[in-house]
This record gives C-alpha cells, sequence and structure tokens, in this order.
C-alpha cells in the first residue's frame, strides 16, 4: 500500500461542557480516499467531534490538523491540565490556540452534513446550492450588487446545474427545498456540501431514516461521489450494514471514549463493542 | 462626608424609592420572560393603565376600594392580554410574539391618549402614602420609606412561593424546559396565568407607589420605568427574581445619583448604557446561568 | 454542458419590465401634476402631496428594516436611531451660512459656517446647488449612520435575537441622549431645534422663464433609486447569503459564509438607508429634533413591516403607502367627531389611533404573515397568473427560455 497523505488527524482532543465531559482524549486519523466511519451509541459523542473539528466547538484540549497543519487547537484556560496531571505530559497541548470559525474550515476544505437535515427551508433547491458557492466567487458586495461583472454568477450557476444535474436533482431545482421527499433532501445536502469544492467531507448519519433499499443506494453513492470528487470521507452512521459494506476503517466512541478502531472485520468481532454496542442475542 | 450625604440624601432616597418600584415592576418581566421566553414589551404599559384606572376610579369611589378595584383591574388585564395576544402566537416563531406585544403597548397607550384627551391626569393622594416626613435635614412622602419595606417583603413573600410551593415548583420546571413539563402532566396554561396575575399585582402595587411620588399619568407614562425595569431584569439575569431587584435597585440609584451630580440629561442614558455593558460582558445577567445550545 | 443559463428571459418577465416601466413614467407624470399643474390651494391636493411625500419616506425606511430583520433575520429595534442620526447629519450641513447664528443662538452660530447647497449654489445656481447640495447631503446622512452601524455593530451583532433586539434598542436611546445633550450644542444644537435648511421646497428647476417645482418628485427619486439598489442587493449572491443567515446560520457558516461579516454588511447598509431616510424626513419636516426619534418610531417601521409581510419589499412598500394614508387621510374622520354627516361623539381625537392600534393587532394575530408573505410583486407574476401559468419563485432573476 502506498503511503497515503494524513487529511484529518485528531489528537487528544476533549471536548467538555461544564461537568459533562462529551469527547475523552479523542485521537484519530483519516487518511487520503479513504472511507472512514465514526460509529457508537447515541449520545458516545460522535456529532460533538464533527462540531469539534469543523470549529462549531473549540476543544478543550486536544489539536485537529488538516493535511498536516494545524487547525484547530484547544481553549487556553482548558481544565484538562489538572485532569492529565501526573499522567504523560504531553497529552496536554500546550500551543498557542487557534479557533478559526467554522466557514473558515470550510473554506480550507472540509465541508459536513447535519444529523437533522438543516436546508435553507424558504429556499428552493438550486439556491441551496448556489449559496454554498459564494464563499469562493470573487466578488465583493459592490460588484455584486451593482452587476459589474456577470463572469462570477454565471460561472455559480453553471456549476450548480453541473452538481444539480449529477445528483439527479435537476428536476426539482426550483422547488422549495423542504417540498422534497425526505431521501432527496439528504441528498441535497450532500449536493450542497459538494459545491463548497471540499477535500474532505463529513456526513453525519446520511443513513438515517432510509430503509434498506435506499441505504443500499447510498453505499454506491457514497463510494461514487468519493472516485468522482477526488475526496477523503468521514461519516457517523447508525446503520451497521452499510458500515461494514463501505468503510476502510471504523473508530468506535462510547461515552465520549475511543474504545476499539480497526478494518470492519476486526470490529466486528471486538468484544468490548459487542457489549457496548453492537449487541450480542437478538431480543424478541 | 456628612455634608455629601445630606447634600444628596433626597437623591439617594429617591433612588431606592424609584428602585423598589421598578423591582416590582421588573419582577414581572423577569417572569415573563423566564417562563415564555418572551419580552412583554407590553408590562410598562400595563403599570400606566394601572396608574390611569387609579386616577377614574377614585372619581367615584372611596380611596380604599379603588386601590382594590385597581388591582383586581390590572391582574385581569394581564391575564386578557396573554390569552388573547400570546397565547395564539406561542408556537410562532419568536418575533412574531414580541411583535404581538409591541402591538398590545401601541394599542394601550394610544387607547389611553383616547380616553385622557392627551392631558395629563393628577394622581390623587393616597393618604398614608402621600404624608410628608422627614429623614435627617431631608423631606420626602411616606411613600419613599414604604416602598423599600413592601418591595422586600413582597420579594421574600415571592421567593418563598417559588421555592416551597408547589405552584412555585411548576413554575420553576416551566421555566426550565416547557415541553417536558407539559408532558408530565403540569397545567401550563395555568401557570402562565399565574406568572402574569403575579407580574401585574406587583406592578399594580408598583403604580400606587410611582405616581404617588410622580403624580402625574400620561400615556407614556408606563414607556420609561418599563424599559428601566426591563433593563434591570435583564441586568441581574432575566428569569432570577433576586437578580431583578437587585438590578432594579441599583438602577435607581445610580439614576438619581446621576441627577444629583447635573448629568440630568444622561441619568435615562445610563440605564442603557448599563444595558449594553451587561449584553457585552454577561449577557445572561449578574445572576443569570449560562447555556450552551446544542447543534 | 447543459443548456445555457442565461438565455432568453421568458415573455412574462420582458412584458412585465415594459409595463414597470411605463407605469413609474406614470407615477413621475402624476406626481409632476400634483406639484405644479392641479391647484395648490385644493385640499385634496395638498393633502395628497403630503401623504405622497411621507410614504416614500416611510417605504424606503421600511424596506430598509425589512432587508435587515425580513432578509437576513436580524431582529434589530434601532432604526429609529439611525434615522436619527441621518436627519441630524442632512440639517447640520444643509443649513444656509446667515442662518447660522439664528438657529444655533445658543451655540454662537454651532461648529460649521458653511453648508453644502450653498457652497454649490455658487457654481451651479441657486436651483441647482439646492438639487445637488442636498443630493450630497443626503449621501452624507447615510454615510455617518452607517458609520455608526459599524461601531455599533462590532459589539452588538454576536448577541442572540432577543438580546439583539434590547441592545439596539438601548443604542438608539442613547444617541438620543446624546443629540439632546446641551455639551454637543455646537453641532446639534442640544435640546433646540435644527432649522432653516433645504426642504423639498427649495427642489426646483427652471426652464426658461417657468420654474417647475419637484419638491414630491425628488424624495420620490430619492426612494426610488435607494429601493431599487436594495432589490439589487437582495437579488445577488450576497442576498442569498443573507437569506442563508435568516433561515439557518448554523448551516450558512457551515457551508463557508462568514456570519459577522455578512451581518455586518447588512446592518452597515440597513442603517445607511435608514440615514438616508431621516435625511429625507428631515427635509419634510422642515425641522429636526431628537425627541421624536423615540422606541415607539422603530414601533411604528416594525408593524409596517410586518403588515406588508416580512422578506416582502414591495410587501413593505405597499403597506407603508396604506399605513401613511389611513392614519394621516382616511381615517381622519374617526378624529372629527362626524361621520358622513352625522354627530359621531366618540369620533373624537386620538380615536383614529385606537382603531389603527386594533387594525394592527388583528393583523399581527390573524395575519402574520402580512399581505404579501415572503413573495414579491411582480408584474410578470400577474402575467402569469392570468396566463394560467405555474408560479415561479420570485428568488431567481432569470430562468431558462422554455
Amino acid at each position: 500500500m502506498s503511503e497515503k497523505r494524513h487529511v484529518l488527524q485528531v489528537e487528544n482532543a476533549t471536548m467538555q461542557f461544564g461537568g459533562v465531559v462529551a469527547v475523552n482524549n479523542l485521537t484519530m486519523e483519516v487518511n487520503e480516499g479513504e472511507i472512514v466511519a465514526l460509529i457508537g451509541p447515541n449520545g458516545a459523542g460522535k456529532t460533538t467531534a464533527f462540531n469539534v473539528i469543523t470549529g462549531v466547538y473549540q476543544p478543550t484540549n486536544g489539536r485537529v490538523s488538516f493535511y498536516e497543519k494545524p487547525m484547530v487547537c484547544n481553549h487556553p484556560r482548558g481544565k484538562m491540565e489538572k485532569l492529565y496531571k501526573g499522567q504523560n505530559p504531553k497529552m496536554y497541548v500546550h500551543e498557542h490556540t487557534l479557533a478559526p470559525t467554522p466557514d473558515h474550515i470550510t473554506k480550507l476544505g472540509i465541508a459536513r452534513t447535519f444529523q437533522n437535515i438543516r436546508l435553507w427551508k424558504s429556499m428552493t433547491v438550486f439556491d441551496n446550492v448556489i449559496i454554498a458557492k459564494h464563499m469562493r466567487a470573487k466578488h465583493n458586495i459592490f460588484s455584486s450588487t451593482f452587476r459589474v461583472s456577470r463572469k462570477e454568477e454565471v460561472r455559480m450557476r453553471e456549476e450548480t446545474e453541473a452538481i444539480l444535474r449529477e445528483q439527479g436533482l435537476w428536476r426539482v431545482k426550483d422547488d422549495l427545498a423542504t417540498s422534497l421527499p425526505y431521501g432527496l433532501q439528504r441528498r441535497l445536502e450532500i449536493a450542497r456540501a459538494l459545491a463548497t469544492d471540499p477535500k474532505l467531507l463529513l456526513l453525519d448519519e446520511p443513513a438515517a431514516g432510509m430503509n434498506p433499499q435506499e441505504t443500499l443506494e447510498l453505499a454506491s453513492f457514497i463510494h461514487d461521489i468519493r472516485d468522482k470528487y477526488q475526496l477523503t470521507i468521514l461519516l457517523i452512521e447508525h446503520h451497521m450494514d452499510l458500515v461494514m459494506n463501505i468503510s476502510d476503517r471504523i473508530y468506535v466512541l462510547d461515552f465520549g471514549s475511543l474504545i476499539a478502531h480497526g478494518i470492519p472485520s476486526e470490529i466486528q468481532a471486538n468484544q468490548h463493542v459487542i457489549d457496548a454496542y453492537l449487541g450480542v442475542v437478538e431480543d424478541e | 462626608m456628612s455634608e455629601w450625604i445630606s447634600a444628596n440624601l433626597p437623591y439617594l432616597l429617591a433612588g431606592i424609592s424609584v428602585g423598589g418600584q421598578y423591582a416590582l415592576i421588573a419582577i414581572g418581566y423577569t417572569m415573563v420572560y423566564g417562563i415564555l421566553r418572551l419580552i412583554n414589551f407590553a408590562h410598562g404599559d400595563v403599570f400606566m393603565v394601572a396608574g390611569l384606572v387609579m386616577v377614574y376610579a377614585t372619581a367615584s369611589l372611596p380611596i380604599y376600594i379603588s386601590v382594590i378595584l385597581v388591582i383586581v383591574v390590572t391582574v385581569i388585564l394581564g391575564v386578557v392580554i396573554e390569552k388573547v395576544a400570546y397565547k395564539p402566537l406561542r408556537s410562532a416563531p419568536r418575533m412574531s410574539v414580541m411583535i404581538s406585544a409591541i402591538g398590545v403597548s401601541y394599542l394601550l397607550q394610544n387607547c389611553a391618549l383616547y380616553f385622557t384627551g392627551g392631558l395629563p391626569q393628577v394622581y390623587p393622594a393616597i393618604p398614608f402614602l402621600s404624608k410628608v416626613v422627614n429623614v435627617g435635614p431631608a423631606t420626602t412622602k411616606m411613600v419613599t420609606i414604604i416602598t423599600p419595606i413592601l418591595t422586600l417583603v413582597l420579594v421574600f413573600a415571592l421567593v418563598a412561593l417559588i421555592k416551597y410551593t408547589k405552584v412555585g415548583m411548576a413554575m420553576r420546571a416551566v421555566s426550565k424546559d416547557f415541553e417536558t413539563s407539559e408532558l408530565m402532566g403540569i397545567k401550563i396554561n395555568n401557570v402562565i396565568s399565574m406568572t402574569f396575575v403575579i407580574g401585574c399585582f406587583l406592578a399594580a402595587i408598583g403604580s400606587l407607589l410611582y405616581f404617588t411620588n410622580y403624580n402625574s399619568v400620561i400615556p407614556t407614562s408606563g414607556a420609561m420605568p418599563g424599559l428601566k425595569a426591563f433593563v434591570a431584569a435583564v441586568f441581574g439575569g432575566i428569569g432570577s427574581v433576586p437578580g431583578a431587584v437587585i438590578g432594579a435597585f441599583i438602577i435607581g440609584i445610580c439614576e438619581n445619583i446621576i441627577k444629583g451630580l447635573g448629568w440630568t440629561v444622561f441619568s435615562d442614558a445610563f440605564t442603557f448604557v448599563l444595558l449594553i455593558v451587561i449584553l457585552l460582558v454577561k449577557p445572561t445577567g449578574i445572576f443569570g446561568e449560562k447555556a450552551t445550545d446544542k447543534v | 454542458m447543459g443548456k445555457k443559463l442565461t438565455a432568453k428571459r421568458s415573455s412574462e418577465q420582458k412584458i412585465g419590465s415594459v409595463i414597470a416601466i411605463l407605469c413609474i413614467i406614470a407615477l413621475y407624470v402624476f406626481l409632476f401634476c400634483l406639484d405644479n399643474v392641479l391647484p395648490a390651494s385644493n385640499g385634496t391636493v395638498q393633502m395628497l402631496i403630503t401623504v405622497l411625500k411621507k410614504a416614500s419616506i416611510y417605504a424606503l425606511v421600511c424596506v430598509s428594516m425589512n432587508l435587515l430583520n425580513g432578509f437576513t433575520g436580524l431582529f434589530s429595534l434601532g432604526q429609529a436611531g439611525f434615522m436619527l442620526i441621518g436627519a441630524y447629519a442632512y440639517a447640520i450641513f444643509a443649513i444656509p451660512a446667515d442662518q447660522h447664528n439664528a438657529v444655533y443662538q445658543y451655540f454662537d452660530g454651532g461648529a460649521i459656517q458653511f453648508s453644502i447647497p450653498e457652497v454649490l449654489g455658487n457654481v451651479l445656481g441657486k436651483n441647482g446647488g439646492a438639487f445637488l447640495g442636498a443630493l450630497i447631503c443626503i449621501i452624507i446622512a447615510g454615510c455617518v449612520a452607517a458609520v455608526f452601524a459599524a461601531l455599533i455593530g462590532i459589539p452588538v451583532l454576536r448577541l442572540k435575537s432577543d438580546y439583539l433586539a434590547i441592545a439596539t434598542l438601548g443604542f438608539a436611546e442613547i444617541i438620543r441622549a446624546v443629540f439632546q445633550w446641551n455639551g454637543l450644542g455646537k453641532i446639534t444644537n442640544g435640546s433646540n431645534l435644527l432649522r432653516k435648511y433645504t426642504s423639498f421646497n427649495d427642489i426646483q428647476i427652471q426652464v426658461g422663464g417657468t420654474i417647475f417645482k419637484l419638491g414630491t418628485i425628488f424624495p420620490f427619486f430619492i426612494a426610488t433609486l435607494s429601493i431599487l439598489i436594495i432589490v439589487l442587493l437582495v437579488t445577488s449572491s450576497y442576498g442569498r447569503a443573507f437569506k442563508s443567515i435568516r433561515d439557518d446560520e448554523v448551516a450558512a457558516e457551515a457551508m463557508g459564509i462568514n456570519l459577522f461579516k455578512h451581518k455586518m454588511l447588512s446592518f452597515v447598509i440597513s442603517s445607511f438607508f435608514a440615514g438616508v431616510g431621516g435625511a429625507l424626513l428631515a427635509m419634510f419636516q422642515t425641522t429636526v429634533q431628537a425627541a421624536p426619534f423615540r422606541s415607539s418610531m422603530t414601533y411604528e417601521i416594525l408593524l409596517m413591516v410586518v403588515i406588508g409581510g416580512i422578506g416582502s419589499i414591495t410587501g413593505s412598500v405597499i403597506a407603508s403607502f396604506l399605513y401613511i394614508s389611513a392614519s394621516e387621510w382616511w381615517l381622519r374622520f374617526l378624529d372629527s367627531g362626524s361621520f358622513m354627516g352625522m354627530s359621531v361623539p366618540f369620533f373624537r381625537d386620538g380615536f383614529r389611533k385606537v382603531v389603527f392600534s386594533v387594525v394592527i393587532m388583528v393583523i399581527v394575530l390573524f395575519f402574520s404573515r402580512g399581505i404579501m408573505g415572503d413573495k414579491e410583486l411582480s408584474f410578470a407574476g400577474m402575467i402569469r397568473k392570468l396566463r394560467g401559468k405555474k408560479a415561479v419563485p420570485a428568488a431567481e432573476g432569470e430562468e431558462d427560455a422554455q
């Protein structure tokens, strides 16, 4: 296997809200072109981990690096120093803190979808996607308002059309986003994320609410976009068939801590994971 | 030092007095916000209406009956407003309810303007409260001394109610989590009505005290005290009764000290400067809780 | 590659544009006649002129508030404060030099001793100076308001919606207090009026030997231009970004939109036009004082926005015209004591406002989406309806050839 670049590195990330430690000392990495899954019971801290990676929360401790450059670092008044006292001092990251806002991180090339679909409800399918193109366009408020040059707007529209056609959403481009059936809404959210030209795509429960047939289609869909857009993908998911099917590697969280990590077959055989999450015998 | 005190004693007294009155109004704001997350813009105008009702009532009824009438009418008014203007919008976006509150405020002011013809109404003298007394070198009305005492008594009673009674517990539950409380069987509508009853009761008392001091009632009499009481509630931590009271006293005292220093133009503005400062430094207020939003 | 996107506009849009242009021309001809042809002493004409002037000003202010509240989702209650700043900024630069001592009588004639319309008047003649001078002063007014907005926005825009509302309300009240303070009297004239500056009655042109008054066309012109700019903004990429912030700012941020920058842009631009509105109001009233610019003015504007539909520009325009017409004119009889010749005792002063308030409550409670909801009134849309075609969302400016 050739040496792949580390797209995402999460080191000792801890996220504490008051008395609750939502994510406890998480270390993981995602390499170029991989599809990595983050699984675990509800409340295990998976979405919180996403929020730390995308800059919604600044971690209490730890660091997130993107293409091996530090991107997010812990809060300066982190309480973790006391917690890790006496342990390996290297676990506490004493760096100059970085706290980019989520839009900054998106510009760097990380895009995400949300657990409870967050589409812009009053806007059409087309507009939902073209807005994602706004940040990369070469314009300012004056040139945009006074239509100084049509080039950027035309380019954005053409790229949006391309994405919508590829995702099979062109027919409904003028419909309100909320009028779409649930499955298409999820696809629209992914299309919108793709419109930001990401290198890393974070999918939060993309198969939620889907039946087995749709889940199968989603699996090949994820493979397709990974190949077509040259992406690296990190996903949170509860549908184990999807996870085991498409993931290269899996990380398992329970109560905020990492309890297992490996390839699908290893995880399926891991006793700890079975006890905490996957379950043993089918109950009636 | 004693010179400064005697020179400024009238202002300090006025400050404590008006602070107490603001506190009584502020409690209404803070309780309603705690439960409904609504800034009840109309509350200050309900306070003004209470003043007007007293004026009209005493024209034909004896003082003590008028007092009772004022309290009853104010409470009914508050409950009616809630049922008509806020309840239907409970599931609407927050901005809609706030706009409704603004509309009610507008309506109350215009009704008052219509009924009074725009002329300031002279507030009747309530025998005990208007008595002139001496405090050290300063002369003032009895109401100035009564107000802080009465305010504290009422506040303690209210805090006791919230802490030790079933109704109070229900209110605390509803302000923590609206939906769950409903699911747990708490009769939300009764809790909300109770909140408005208490808030308007206190506002009515506040109006009796306030207008005994300031003597004239005009349609916009409620606007400034209302806004200031609201700032007091935000300052103290919206949802916290003790916080609102402390905030109100601070505003009342500082406002009068500023007047004493000669900067009368800015005495009102001080309140808003305080508002800005607290919103920037600690938006949840002195006694408020930090809230994190789940994404 | 798919079909070209920027191809022909639909026939409805072409016809719609033509009708719109014709309507605007007709409107301006009508306004011109109002000022110059119809008898000035006629009561109805006078009333119409007053109402139209005031309504056009409020239309602009409502649209500027809608930009902030309706399109970006920022519940700000500071509009009156920015209008106040605009009104003062305009008046300060437009008081003729020889009037300064009379106006600033307690402040030694004030800080500046010139007025822009006069300075320009030396070059362009009295009328040209008045017109261009007023225009420049209006732009200055907007810019000053925008600067204040930028400063206020830095701390205030990161607050949550309720807190933003009361913070902006607080700032508006602070501004009002500051402008009444005699300490700044050299600039603001303290608690006294500013007056004698260039107003609508000074705007006129001379063709040959006749003077044509443009007193009503002028505010309409400024308002139309301003609203047009706002429409361009709202239909641009930035306008879409604003709407995304309104609908879900967490998602907007995740899709690369810098919240602070965009909220600030919306706030500053909205305040600029509120300042312009304030300047026009100053011209309309011919005197300026800080006291009337209180929170109740903001509330009235907010109510107009709600009546018209939050998120609809045409709604705001329609609502402000209806509101001003009703309050200044149509419902006057409610204050007059009689109706259709019969004496009605409770129709006395103030009843009009009471009826008004009730109507507003009814709208807020039962018709909260307002007249237009969040749709825009367009001639193209109406024609499409007449032809029985499916309606197209107003968000886009162009569509494919069918």
